[in-house]
């Protein structure tokens, strides 16, 4: 790959731009679908994780420092390990992305469970929940708001890091982005940042709707 | 295990410790580059975060950014850098340097502004002018938060200076795309594994270096542990 700069070459060309309009489509549909699984799988994993870490002090800890490690990281390495096992498919974006996923949803959940108020829970004692119900129907209604803030923040960083997922051949709108860059070429490049720039405020502000119709109370947005 | 194998042999091989692509030579442009777009992303974002800590306004645009932040994609901001500044440091430098800012801005003003208002009465019942308030009250109590924001910063910097190689710059991130384009699996493992105990040994530098800056009167403070658990989510 030997970049060389075109001058010439303008930001956008409209003409390749219309022409490519079902391109776009469908790679963004493709990024929809990446980000989803791994929000969906990651949620999937983390519950039950969060409830483990918030039940069982001793493995809090432990339990938090994995999902941070994970997290350390690199994008692009992780994928690079993975790929002498699970090559160059679906499945390597997929465990990269849900892995940076987990710890923003652990985190988020653990701290979320941990701030119910204790005169609460004990309030919900007497009252005579046991433990099962009392995590379903006092501690998690409770933990909601941290609960979904994380499933934000989760999902618009995961759709930023599915862009990097097209330099091992998957990728949405990344791949557009490669494109631009192996073919010096700005339509593409810019098309591909746009979309996904746009993809994650649009996904942010959906989500802090949601956030705000199922958690009425908690008006006060960080 | 014959694949780890040669991961093992890769690094016990001389001749990847020596010369212009040797590690020792990559690790230090990685994080050269990594350290000058931090210290470029500090002096740009903590004024601006601590003043309006301070002032306690633009609360909105200082959470904001950090939302808008994490919706940038580094990769493409990356080589529409490169295609703007072209073919040197330069590009790579740009975009580090705006993806470094929003967790600092972000952190330093709920740091600052979360300081107890009682304390800075009483300082002002004292009689300290507004400049030490600010940099003998509220700044020694800011700093552990301004530091864990500084420390998302850092290893988010030298994590995707990783992708700098992608636009022909240095780094560790060179033995990972080199290794994808020559189909070398070997030299991609070694990259990442390179990559990972960079970012980790990053990761711990800071959060030593944020023990040590956080006052004695507020180490082992719940109140001051809760901020730290409850903000640092919304960070990344």
């Amino acid at each position: 790959m030997g970049p060389l700069l075109d001058a010439t070459d303008p930001w956008i060309r409209w003409d390749w731009f219309w022409l490519h309009v079902p391109v776009f489509e469908a790679r963004l549909l493709e990024h929809v679908e990446l980000t989803a699984i791994a929000v969906v799988v990651g949620i999937v994993i983390a519950a039950p994780m969060a409830i483990v870490a918030y039940r069982w002090r001793p493995l809090r800890d432990p339990l938090l420092a994995i999902g941070g490690l994970l997290y350390t990281i690199p994008s692009l390495a992780l994928f690079a390990f993975l790929i002498p096992f699970t090559g160059l498919t679906v499945l390597t974006s997929e465990i990269g992305l849900v892995s940076y996923t987990l710890l923003i949803l652990l985190r988020n959940m653990v701290v979320g469970l941990e701030g119910v108020p204790e005169e609460v829970r004990d309030a919900a004692r007497g009252m005579g929940y046991r433990p099962l119900a009392m995590l379903l129907r006092v501690e998690i209604p409770l933990a909601t708001p941290a609960i979904l803030a994380g499933i934000r923040i989760a999902t618009v960083t995961t759709i930023g890091l599915v862009t990097v997922t097209a330099l091992i051949g998957e990728g949405g709108l990344g791949q557009l982005i490669n494109e631009g860059l192996i073919e010096d070429f700005k339509t593409p490049l810019v098309v591909g940042t746009v979309l996904s720039i746009v993809l994650a405020l649009v996904a942010d502000l959906g989500l802090a709707g949601v956030e705000r119709l199922l958690t009425p109370w908690a008006r006060r947005s960080l | 295990m014959v694949f780890l194998g040669q991961v093992i042999a890769w690094f016990l091989n001389p001749a990847h410790w020596t010369g212009s692509h040797g590690v020792p030579t990559r690790v230090l442009e990685h994080l050269q580059i990594s350290g000058i777009a931090v210290g470029a992303a500090l002096v740009i974002a903590l004024p601006i975060g601590i003043a309006l800590g301070h002032w306690g306004r633009g609360g909105l645009l200082a959470i904001n950014v950090s939302n808008v932040g994490r919706a940038l994609p580094s990769f493409g901001i990356l080589v529409i850098a490169f295609e703007v500044f072209g073919l040197n440091n330069t590009p790579v430098l740009v975009a580090l340097t705006l993806l470094a800012i929003p967790p600092v801005v972000t952190n330093s003003f709920i740091a600052v502004r979360d300081v107890d208002p009682e304390l800075r009465d009483a300082a002002r019942g004292m009689g300290m002018r507004e400049r030490r308030v600010l940099f003998e009250v509220e700044l020694p109590l800011a700093l552990p938060l301004i530091m864990a924001g500084i420390r998302t910063a850092a290893v988010q910097v030298v994590a995707t200076a990783t992708l700098a190689a992608l636009i022909a710059g240095g780094g560790l991130g060179r033995y990972i795309l080199d290794g994808l384009g020559q189909r070398d699996d070997v030299q991609v493992f070694a990259g990442a594994a390179l990559v990972a105990l960079l970012a980790m040994a990053v990761e711990l530098a800071f959060s030593g270096l944020e023990q040590i800056v956080t006052p004695r009167g507020i180490k082992g403070n719940p109140v001051g542990r809760m901020a730290v658990g409850v903000v640092e989510p919304r960070l990344f």
